[in-house]
């Protein structure tokens, strides 16, 4: 057997395949209250009083089933946030991203969790911490998290 | 909750290949092989006296979504007990507590575990994209770095930690690595080289962020009367703690403050007995995939106070000489092939237990921690010893 790997082979595997991701009771929600009245719902716990974005079943604290939407509004303040610059395949379209973009996590007014998003600012350089932050919205929207395009600071 | 097993169990072996980039050479089952040889020459063992094998992965790297059928004969599991775990970045340590939990549950006396990844053969952030929810992260999710990004700039505005300090991390790190015959990356560096490498995701650069490696480890865990038979010096598992959380990425803290971590290791130490980690332990392979990581996870990991990541290494308290070294093999930074990373931070703990180290050996080891971190920031360790 040879040791060396000059002459070993190279198997490639490009194909499309689709998936269909059922949203669910809770994300549907969501999205047809984002699609019509450009409102960010989350849920609360009723017993601890969390209130979680992205809604979802249950309270992992409590492990009590969430019922309760609470209208979040559409400003917060940045918790987090970098601006992407290397080049990465997005699995999403088969092409690369494209980059620069700002990312970052937003504290929406009462939640207990932090939305991640697209951010921006006049310029990406004058992101920062603690930013007021407010939801652009996408005129046509169609029920998914890209009616919202990114959060934009809110700069004096 | 806190317990010790009722049963001792040892880490008799540990087996690696030698970490590249690329292995263009072998292919997946090729490469599990090599390691599964250098496990049994390492524990002078042969496949027969192993009751069972444990195997995984992370699975959307390669789109091989079926190691556990395409190996079972070169990994030794052919007509016997023989099991996949795949946790995503945690998949090495979720393999070696599986093995842990088999031989402490007495149904097993030896049981081998396995973790590979050929990084080179898939596309590794598209691969973590897919791990994200596809209603709500993977449009502006951009893999580890964006998010070890966003997390690392609400780690420095909270206690003031430089970048600075994390290029510290890679420096230590990487120049460990030339102890480490296995290791991928060995490089001689200095924090302004970091400094000045290629901004991928402010505040992380290229030297700040671990490298995408093909490479496999495999272990052995034996009951008490089969390690004391197979192995003079075996490294004793006190404790093995697993930890999740919540599912999205906005809801947790990934640096400042891990829980998972915080709670496995409170854990974990609880059932060790270790009150004061930086003295009680004698070395720690910790999973630090960016440099931000290993300075963050210090804190959660109770070497120091919250917000004190960046004192401790400038005080060199984890460098090879100091009095808590971190990461000789030249940890994550220096190699990463995924579904082995974390089980390599096992391995190579008990590797300092067993004083196999050579060159990486830190001397007088008698207790050692490993951690695995992984999938939407859940952490895993184990306590190893000298004595059960």
């Amino acid at each position: 057997m040879s040791e060396k790997g000059g002459s070993l082979l190279l198997a490639e595997f490009n194909a499309n395949f689709s998936f269909n991701y059922s949203a669910g009771r809770y994300a549907s929600y969501f999205f047809k209250k984002l699609k019509e009245q450009k409102q960010i719902m989350g849920i609360r716990c009723s017993k601890c009083q969390r209130i979680f974005v992205p809604p979802r079943p249950a309270c992992g604290f409590c492990f009590e089933r969430n019922t309760e939407w609470v209208d979040l509004g559409d400003e917060g303040t940045l918790w987090g946030y970098t601006v992407v610059q290397f080049p990465f395949l997005d699995p999403l379209t088969g092409e690369e991203r494209p980059i620069p973009y700002g990312y970052g996590f937003i504290e929406l007014k009462g939640a207990s969790t932090r939305l991640q998003h697209f951010v921006t600012a006049s310029d990406l350089n004058k992101l920062k911490i603690g930013l007021r932050m407010k939801a652009v919205f996408r005129e046509e929207r169609k029920g998914s998290l890209a009616d919202i395009l990114y959060f934009q600071a809110i700069e004096e | 909750m806190a317990r010790r097993a009722k049963r001792n169990v040892a880490i008799v072996a540990t087996g690696q290949t030698d970490h590249r980039s690329k292995r263009p050479d072998v292919n997946i089952v090729e490469m599990i092989h090599e390691a599964v040889r250098r496990c049994l020459n390492d524990a002078q063992m042969s496949m027969e006296e192993i009751d069972g094998v444990v195997i995984g992965n992370m699975e959307h790297f390669e789109g091989i979504f079926a190691t556990e059928m395409w190996s079972a004969d070169s990994a030794g599991y052919l007509l016997k007990h023989g099991m996949k775990i795949t946790t995503g970045g945690t998949t090495g340590t979720s393999l070696a507590l599986a093995g842990y939990y088999h031989v402490a549950s007495g149904l097993f006396d030896t049981v081998m575990t396995i973790g590979w990844e050929k990084q080179s053969e898939g596309e590794t952030t598209a691969g973590l994209i897919f791990q994200a929810d596809p209603l709500w992260e993977r449009a502006t999710m951009s893999g580890a770095i964006g998010s070890f990004a966003a997390s690392a700039t609400a780690y420095m505005n909270k206690y003031g930690i430089t970048e600075e300090q994390a290029a510290k991390v890679a420096v230590k790190n990487r120049g460990n690595a030339f102890n480490n015959p296995h290791a991928h990356l060995k490089m001689e560096l200095t924090v302004e080289q970091v400094l000045k490498s290629k901004m991928l995701a402010y505040p992380i650069k290229m030297l700040d962020m671990c490298p995408t490696s093909d490479g496999a480890c495999a272990m052995i865990f034996a009951s008490e009367e089969r390690a004391k038979r197979v192995c003079t010096n075996p490294a004793w598992v006190i404790a093995g703690v697993t930890r999740h959380d919540q599912p999205f990425g906005g809801d947790l803290e990934m640096l400042a403050d891990l829980r998972t971590l915080r709670s496995a290791t409170e854990e974990a130490y609880k059932i060790a007995g270790i009150k004061d980690p930086l003295k009680d332990i004698d070395v720690a392979e910790l999973y630090e995939p960016c440099t931000f990581a290993e300075l963050s996870w210090y804190e959660t990991a109770g070497f120091c106070g919250p917000g004190e990541g960046g004192k401790l290494i400038d005080s060199g308290v984890t460098y090879m000489d100091g009095e808590l070294p971190v990461n000789p093999s030249g940890g994550v930074l220096s190699t990463n092939c995924i579904g082995a990373t974390a089980m390599i931070r096992v391995a190579e703990a008990a590797i300092q237990v067993m004083d196999k180290g050579g060159k990486r050996q830190v001397p007088n080891v008698n207790r050692a921690i490993a951690t695995g971190f992984g999938g939407s920031w859940w952490s895993d360790v184990m306590v190893l010893s000298k004595t059960p």
